[in-house]
């Protein structure tokens, strides 16, 4: 019981002395999915082909193209809809705008994704 | 006319009905036209000849796809050169071996250190006994094979929210599967629940094969007695001498079956593509494409990164890359077959029709991980006796499977330590290699606590969102993109065809990509031979 109290302590106690910054909602979907090809510093890269750089993209400064390409996909890419939703997507494309060197403006919602995202198409065939 | 009582017949009774009034010849029509007799379009090679004097054709890409088409259309009269990327022939038909260097996407680089004689498939890595293409040009070409073991009734099965996570023998779980089914339906037909359904004839005879098949005793229960455990194992086997006598062991309780999702995993070994018998080549799958390359030699290209296919004035120009000298070149024939992949197709400049150019850009690609692991002893051989297989599990990994070849011999072995699916593949991929490599290790040892972790030696990760040549596994369509644009993906544009699994219904299958190739080259064949 002694030891439950002085843990409540500690970890209330950062909390009550600053307010640090809580992760961004859309680094932890990019870390798990966008990542695996577009690359921890979202520099992409070039082999045969090429994975995009998402730092630095011009592309992304109106929130329709990113929602575009991650809900219906572009050429190698898949189309995410379906296995995340429209927040999560909201959310990764808001984390991306505004870091690894990009400060794009204007936050990204769920509604937004679900006006101009493209319906996912069916997964039946692999 | 079928009788049937006034619902719709059912196929074995059209079947039936077919084969009583048109003869065997007729059924074996239909069967074949309801696709369940012929498990392979394969008609053997296609012999083409006749080619125009001087007649070329450029190929991209010196996969499988890429070599047959080079090697038939060669055989056929045609001057054939090949444009390869990688510095190897083979493409996605690859192993990794102890000395080798992969440098993926991002550009880290492992060293393989393996021992002598073992490897990972980063890709293929079985072949189906029906897959009659590629088993065709193993034996035309000098590849040995060996059986590829999926089934393995000694391995394990381990789910999380099973038998408390301890996994459990895929003999026991399958074994009560059978039996508890076999009891309900059973039970069902003594509850008069399939009297609608079967007469009573029927009924009969069905319970007699449920007792057979179920091992169910006198009453129709599937209980713990020598019976059971012939098939699931004794808590003692039989012997010699004195203790001999075997001691029956006990079945294990529906409900853990159920959570167990026993059903599933029996569902993954009969599907027609992992039934037996199932092959690998001796030695790595990647023995295919190196004799593929053989047959081909002198006509490679390699490190060749096409950046653009041109196919006005009469002929096709391909304009590349020479990645050794850094200089652009460029490469003319009469014809083209391209095998690269879609996803990278899609961002060359290609001359082609909008249809075509439409359907390269519709198909994304699937992802994997593969994680090998290498093991300084044999333990799940010398203290398990699992002899190659597959270990199924719900975490990420989905899966480890021991290896096929050199099965009872000493020394170090490599175990397939992940074979990931769906968003695990994305979650792998986000890792460093060595993060992939800890984290298969990690995951799998619960199915070999105590020597998993313990005997590693060293391990090596490949992500196919991040080959460079490939970026992802497969193509993957689904019903309306083969609708809207298959067809016009095959269709010879002009004086270019594709060819590769993607351009298959066999698709993430060699054998898809070599009927691919083999269709593709007849095709363009009788278009050069009509122009």
């Amino acid at each position: 019981m002694k030891s439950l109290f002085l843990t409540l302590v500690l970890t209330a106690a950062p909390v009550l002395a600053a307010q640090p910054a809580a992760p961004h909602a859309g680094e932890k979907i990019y870390q798990e999915v966008c990542q695996a090809c577009h690359m921890a510093n979202a520099k992409g890269a070039v082999g045969a082909g090429r994975i995009t750089a998402l730092a630095g993209d011009t592309n992304l400064a109106y929130p329709e193209y990113p929602i575009g390409v991650v809900t219906g996909g572009k050429g190698a890419m898949p189309w995410f809809r379906g296995q995340l939703t429209d927040q999560q997507i909201a959310d990764v494309i808001g984390y991306v705008r505004t870091n690894f060197g990009n400060k794009y403006k204007g936050k990204v919602t769920a509604a937004m994704v679900a006006a101009s995202g493209v319906p996912s198409p069916g997964r039946d065939e692999r | 006319m079928i009788k049937t009582d006034g619902r719709a017949p059912t196929r074995r009774e059209l079947l039936h009905a077919i084969g009583v009034m048109g003869g065997a010849s007729l059924l074996y029509q239909a069967m074949e036209s309801m696709g369940h007799a012929a498990e392979s379009q394969f008609k053997g090679p296609p012999k083409l000849s006749g080619a125009r004097p001087g007649a070329s054709v450029l190929v991209l890409g010196a996969g499988l796809a890429g070599m047959l088409a080079a090697i038939e259309l060669r055989n056929a009269g045609y001057k054939v050169e090949i444009l390869e990327y990688n510095n190897r022939p083979g493409g996605r038909n690859w192993s990794l071996y102890g000395g080798d260097t992969y440098t993926e996407l991002g550009g880290a680089s492992q060293q393989v250190g393996f021992a002598k004689g073992n490897y990972l498939n980063p890709g293929p890595w079985r072949i189906p006994y029906h897959h009659r293409t590629i088993l065709h040009y193993c034996k035309a070409f000098g590849v040995a094979l060996e059986p590829f073991i999926q089934l393995n009734h000694q391995a394990l099965v381990h789910n999380s929210k099973a038998f408390g996570g301890q996994p459990q023998r895929y003999r026991e779980l399958a074994a009560d599967w059978d039996g508890n089914v076999a009891e309900l339906l059973a039970k069902a037909i003594d509850n008069k629940g399939l009297d609608s359904e079967l007469r009573a004839e029927d009924r009969d005879r069905l319970k007699e094969a449920l007792r057979d098949w179920g091992l169910l005793d006198k009453d129709m229960r599937y209980a713990k007695g020598l019976r059971t455990s012939r098939r699931r194992g004794y808590d003692r086997p039989l012997g010699g001498g004195v203790d001999a006598a075997p001691i029956a062991s006990t079945p294990f309780a529906f409900g853990d079956l159920l959570d167990s999702n026993i059903g599933d995993i029996i569902a993954q070994h009969m599907e027609s593509q992992h039934q037996t018998t199932m092959f690998q080549p001796v030695g790595g799958m990647g023995m295919i494409g190196k004799a593929f390359g053989k047959q081909v030699e002198g006509l490679v290209r390699y490190g060749a990164k096409v950046t653009k296919l041109d196919q006005q004035g009469g002929a096709v120009t391909a304009t590349y890359t020479d990645l050794a000298s850094g200089e652009t070149r460029t490469a003319r024939a009469d014809y083209c077959v391209c095998t690269i992949p879609l996803g990278i197709l899609s961002q060359i400049e290609v001359d082609a029709s909008s249809g075509l150019l439409a359907a390269i850009a519709a198909v994304p690609y699937s992802n994997s991980v593969k994680v090998g692991l290498e093991m300084k002893t044999r333990f799940w051989e010398d203290d398990d006796a699992i002899y190659g297989g597959i270990s199924y599990t719900d975490r990420p990994i989905s899966m480890i499977s021991y290896p096929s070849g050199g099965l009872h011999s000493a020394g170090p072995g490599v175990i397939l330590g992940a074979y990931t699916f769906g968003a695990e593949s994305y979650r792998f991929a986000g890792m460093s290699p060595e993060q992939r490599v800890q984290t298969a290790l990690e995951m799998g040892s619960v199915f070999h606590p105590g020597r998993y972790k313990e005997n590693f030696s060293n391990g090596v990760a490949v992500a196919w969102s991040r080959v460079p040549f490939t970026l992802g596994c497969c193509a993957q369509w689904n019903e309306a993109t083969r609708k809207e644009h298959y067809q016009t993906l095959c269709a010879v544009d002009d004086r270019i065809v594709l060819a590769g699994e993607h351009a298959s219904y066999v698709g993430c299958w060699m054998e898809g990509a070599l009927l691919s190739s083999l269709d593709a080259v007849t095709r363009l064949h009788k278009r050069a031979l009509e122009a």
